[in-house]
Order: C-alpha cells, then structure tokens, then sequence
C-alpha cells in the first residue's frame, strides 16, 4: 500500500520536474505579490516590518490556490485518473501521496523562499525562523484542504475563480494562526502556542480532508 | 383508521411532495406575515427604551434572530446534505438548495443590521469582532455554496458536489470559530462586548422571540416556494410534472 503511495508521489514530481514552468510560475507569483505590497504601501521600514506576516501569508494562500487547477486536471484529462479511482488502493491514501507531491513541487519552494523575502521587509532571525516554520507547517494544510475544492471543480469552465471562492474561507484558520505565530515573535510573546495549533490544524487536517477529496473526486467523475 | 403507521418516505418523492409545499407555503406565509407584525410593533412600541442605547438598541430585534438564522439554516443544510448523500433522495439536495439564498439573505440581514447598530454605539460601522467575522466568513460560505451548485451543469453531480462542500463548512466551522475568537483576544483584547447586559427585560426577551419564530416561519414558506420551482424545473420531463402543467394550462 506504501509502495503505491510512494511511487504516486515520485511519479508527480518527476512529471512536473519536467514540466518546470509551471513550478516557477507559482514560485515567482508568489515573489511578485510579496514585492508588490512595499512599493503599495511605502518604504518605511517600521511600516513594512508590522505587515510582513500577514502579506507573507497572503501571498502563499495566494500562490498555493493558483497551483491548485493543476492538482487533478493533466490527471483527469488523459484519463490516469480513472486509472486512480479504479485501483484497488484506498483512494484517500492516493490522494494524500498526490497532495504530497503537489505541496513538494508548489510549496515547498515558497518555504524555502520566505525567508528570504522577509529580509526585504526587515524581519529578525528569529522572527524569520518563526516563519519558516509556520509555513512548513501551515502550507501542507493548505494543499490539503485545496484539493478538496480542486476535486469539486474539476474540469469545470469557471474552475479557477471557482476555486478561490470555495476555498479561501477555509484558509482563515492557518492564516490566522500562521501571520499570528510570526507576529507574537516579533511582539516578544513567542510563537510556540500558534506553531502547535498549526500543527494540530494540520494532522487534523490530514485525518480528514483525504475522504472528502477522495468522494469529491467520485462524485465529478461518475 | 386501520392503518396509523405513517410513510415517513412517502414526501420523500418529489412528485408528491410538491403538492405538499404548495399547501404549506400559504399557511407559513400567513404565520410569518402575523408573527412579523406583532413583532415589529412590539419592537417599536411595546419594548421599554434601554436605559443605556436609548432606542437605538431596537435594531437588534431584527439583528438577533437575522443571525440565528443565519446559522440555522447553515445546519439544516447541511443535514439534509447528510441525508441526501445517505439515502440517495433527490429531494433533500433540493431542500439544502432552496434554502441557501435565504441563509445568505439572512447573513446579510445580519451583517448590515449590526452595522447600523455599530455606527451609534461604537462610533464604527465595521468592528474587527469574532462574531461579526465569523458571520461575514459564513456569508462567503453560502455565496460559494451557491457559485459551486450554479456552476455545475450536471444536476446530479451539483447536487453531491454542493453537499460535500456543505459537510466540509459545517466541519470547519467551530474551527474558524474559535480561530477568529482567538485572533481577535490576542489582537486587541476585549474591548468591545457585545454581552455587556447581563439581565434582559421580559419584554424585549418575547419581542425576539416573536421575531425569530416569523424569521422561521418566512424561511420554511421561501424554502417551500423555490423548492416548488426547483422541482418543476428538474422534472419538466416527467408524467406527473407534465399532466400538472397541462391541467394549469
């Protein structure tokens, strides 16, 4: 059963280490908007350090909602997803082996490129750390709870704003308590409290959002 | 009288049940039109003024029972998501859709009704409090109910899509619950209560009452209304939908 979830997994990434524009494209969206909000707002530093949590974190739920048309829809196209559902493997646990490797491809490089991006805004390293860890914890959530929304709309003509709207309320949680973490570091509170309500979003997370993918999946391609 | 076992599934057709909705509908009317009458008259001449809101605190007549609402209906959706994905009845994803735009409608009741209540008291139309996040959070989740069921052509898979979106909101949302509580003590800490009173007069206590039983009764009498429609337009198709359109005509 592992086997089959770690060859999904590999298989994922080798396909889209093939493909690598469409990871960049995620990646430098992400650069873009976070780049954007000083230039918006204005260079003052003081300025500038209060807001980077939140526009850090906006700007991943952001990036990891545009990388989520392309979770089930190459799948879906040529058909391997009917492959998928017809497998003798629990279809959640697939599920989770293709979540993982889309959070490898498209988040994972946000996680990395945090940080440095919050030195443009004049974060502590500390506080850079904090963040670092937030969104390791933070982002696989949000791919998880993403492929519940990418599953409904799948295939469907409005399929990208569609998205947006379905899942960007039930990103309030981990943004909340992503941009918190950061913010209660740089206040002198520490985050430890926020990074531990992140990581039970996440394993809460991980329990249940498999099965309603998984039947959101058998319900757009009966 | 031989038979007292009642069919709990006969209703559960929508060929029957809509004869049935057009029975209820006037009667749901009549009791929202009548308990929304006495209610607003209550709300404006027979509740005392509050001693500290003057008479500005009126609006919550409307506000309270708009937000109850507001989350009823969101329940009540989702069970009979539930029960559609369990039992495979049409009709009950026909209920959760006939009663989302008056979820929505209420969310919004509610929303603008406390604006206007926080402009006099606060100072500020629009607070950064739990609650009114929370309710703005549930706006978005019907208005994306709505969009996803619009969107999808194919009304079986609407109607199954629509519903694990609904099961997922009503998982989720004691957990933005409390995430937006949270957020919002560690923010700013209590500035603002809205349970300041701790005693309420009988009066204003019936008042609202009154009020959220006709909130009630409008929403099962809309609820009836646009599911007849849903019903027609899904079975335009069949005998039963067909011989009703010609007897009409």
């Amino acid at each position: 059963m592992f086997e089959t979830l770690a060859w999904i997994i590999r298989r994922d990434v080798t396909i889209a280490l093939r493909r690598r524009t469409d990871v960049f494209t995620t990646l430098i969206f992400f650069v873009i908007v976070i780049s954007l909000f000083p230039l918006g707002v204005g260079p003052d530093l003081d300025t500038l350090r209060l807001i980077a949590p939140g526009v850090v974190w906006v700007g991943a739920l952001l990036a990891s909602m545009l990388a989520l048309e392309q979770l089930f829809l190459a799948d879906h196209r040529d058909g391997t997803l009917e492959q998928i559902l017809l497998a003798p493997q629990p279809l959640s646990l697939l599920v989770i082996g293709k979540v993982i490797a889309h959070w490898l491809i498209t988040g994972l490089p946000l996680v990395i490129m945090a940080p440095v991006l919050g030195l443009q805004y004049d974060l502590s390293g500390e506080a850079l750390l904090v963040m670092l860890w937030s969104l390791l914890l933070g982002t696989p959530t949000l791919s998880l709870l993403g492929a519940i929304a990418a599953a409904l709309t799948l295939g469907l003509r409005a399929g990208g704003v569609l998205v947006a709207l379905l899942v960007l309320p039930l990103y309030i949680p981990v943004l909340i308590f992503g941009a918190g973490a950061v913010e209660a570091t740089t206040s002198g509170l520490g985050g430890g409290a926020h990074l531990s309500l992140l990581g039970a979003i996440l394993l809460l997370a991980l329990l249940g959002t498999p099965l309603a993918t998984a039947a959101a999946l058998r319900v757009s391609s009966e | 009288m031989q038979n007292r076992l009642i069919n709990w599934f006969k209703f559960s057709s929508p060929a029957t049940f809509y004869p049935l909705a057009g029975r209820l509908a006037p009667i749901f009317w009549v009791v929202a039109v009548t308990l929304i009458a006495i209610g607003l008259y209550m709300s404006f001449f027979v509740a005392p003024v509050d001693y500290k809101q003057g008479d500005g605190y009126r609006i919550i007549f409307v506000h309270v029972p708009a937000s109850w609402m507001s989350m009823f209906i969101y329940l009540i959706m989702a069970g009979w998501s539930a029960i559609g994905l369990t039992f495979n009845t049409r009709l009950s994803f026909m209920m959760a859709q006939a009663l989302a735009p008056t979820g929505a409608l209420f969310a919004f009741i509610s929303l603008w009704t406390g604006s206007f209540w926080g402009k006099p008291m606060w100072g500020t139309w629009w607070v950064w409090d739990a609650r009114i996040t929370s309710e703005l959070i549930l706006l978005f989740l019907y208005l994306g109910y709505m969009a996803l069921v619009a969107a999808i052509d194919d009304r079986r898979r609407a109607d199954r899509a629509g519903a694990i979106l609904l099961l997922v909101g009503v998982v989720n949302i004691p957990i933005i619950y409390f995430s937006v509580k949270w957020w919002n003590t560690l923010h700013q800490g209590a500035t603002i209560r809205m349970n300041g009173q701790t005693s309420m007069d009988e009066t204003m206590l019936l008042t609202m009452l009154i009020m959220a039983l006709g909130f009630w009764a409008y929403s099962i009498a809309a609820a009836m209304v646009r599911v007849q429609s849903i019903i027609l337009e899904r079975e335009a198709g069949s005998t039963w939908a067909q011989d009703l359109i010609g007897e009409r005509a």
